[in-house]
């Protein structure tokens, strides 16, 4: 019986994905060793990654990216299918789902700063519906929201900033 | 400025609307105006302080007969009570603290408390 070899052809888009997948991941890792005051206020910088995939390469390959980061991301921190994951999985979901609304606003006159607000408030919203729906269901989180909403507005405008400059610098090179 | 420059005229409008959005959710939510819990009084006795989180129904016995109150998704309804003309009932869901609900001739009540009392028609 000869072995049997699982081969996986992988294009280059595969290759492209996984590489921006790990430079987000490399991203969460960073910002796992920030201390936060509120669990969850996170600045979210592994979505600087997601902006700049979805302005250079499209909705479907930023899907990709997002949800590869938190798969593996929470395969790395080992809190697979706890809350915590569903926390983030909820989040990157809704973000997406704005996303592949907001990319459509003209290109002129929107751009990632506007795509990372949006989605930054889409990920807030999506967690605390998680939150309410299936672990606190008490109206004192209530109580939190303006403190996250204020850092989904503060931290999506500067990780749409850094984005655009980022996009800035591949364009002048 | 050099940060500035890669805001467009509509990214502004995100960030106002977004600022909007926070100030206004920051008055509505901080204001104490979400109700935790109902009291619900029988012949002018508190019969059962009950919290919000958990939905349940909850029958209350006063002179004519049982009222049945609803706890649902954080509101609170009377969804059933013997009274003649069914002002309780038709009132519908309560869901902010302050307000209350009275069945006059089956002399039973609930009323929404929230982190702090609010002025309604009856004190102030």
């Amino acid at each position: 019986m000869t072995s049997s070899t699982i081969k996986l052809h992988a294009t280059a888009e595969d290759h492209h994905v996984a590489r921006m997948a790990a430079v987000a991941l490399g991203l969460t890792l960073l910002e796992a060793a920030i201390p936060s005051p509120l669990p969850g206020v996170k600045p979210g910088l592994a979505n600087i990654v997601t902006l700049i995939v979805l302005a250079k390469y499209g909705w479907r390959t930023a899907a990709w990216v997002s949800l590869l980061r938190v798969f593996a991301g929470s395969l790395l921190f080992g809190n697979f299918l706890t809350p915590g994951f569903f926390l983030s999985l909820s989040g990157a979901l809704l973000s997406l789902l704005v996303l592949s609304l907001a990319q459509h606003l003209p290109a002129r006159w929107f751009g990632p700063v506007s795509h990372s607000i949006y989605a930054a408030f889409a990920h807030i919203a999506g967690q605390m519906a998680v939150v309410y729906l299936w672990l606190i269901p008490h109206a004192g989180i209530a109580y939190l929201i303006p403190i996250f909403a204020t850092a989904a507005l503060v931290f999506g405008t500067v990780n749409g900033l850094i984005a655009a400059r980022f996009m800035d610098n591949v364009k002048t090179k | 400025m050099h940060a500035l420059r890669h805001i467009r005229p509509g990214d502004w409008l995100t960030l106002l609307s977004g600022s909007v959005a926070v100030v206004w959710l920051t008055l509505s939510l901080w204001s104490g105006e979400l109700a935790d819990k109902a009291v619900i009084r029988s012949g002018g006795k508190i019969f059962r302080e009950v919290a919000l989180s958990r939905d349940q129904k909850i029958e209350v016995p006063g002179p004519l007969g049982m009222s049945l109150i609803l706890i649902q998704h954080r509101k609170v309804r009377i969804a059933s009570d013997p009274s003649p003309r069914q002002y309780c009932v038709r009132q519908g869901w309560l869901e902010h603290a302050g307000e209350i609900a009275l069945c006059l001739p089956n002399q039973v009540s609930v009323e929404l408390l929230g982190s702090h009392k609010r002025y309604d028609s009856l004190n102030y």
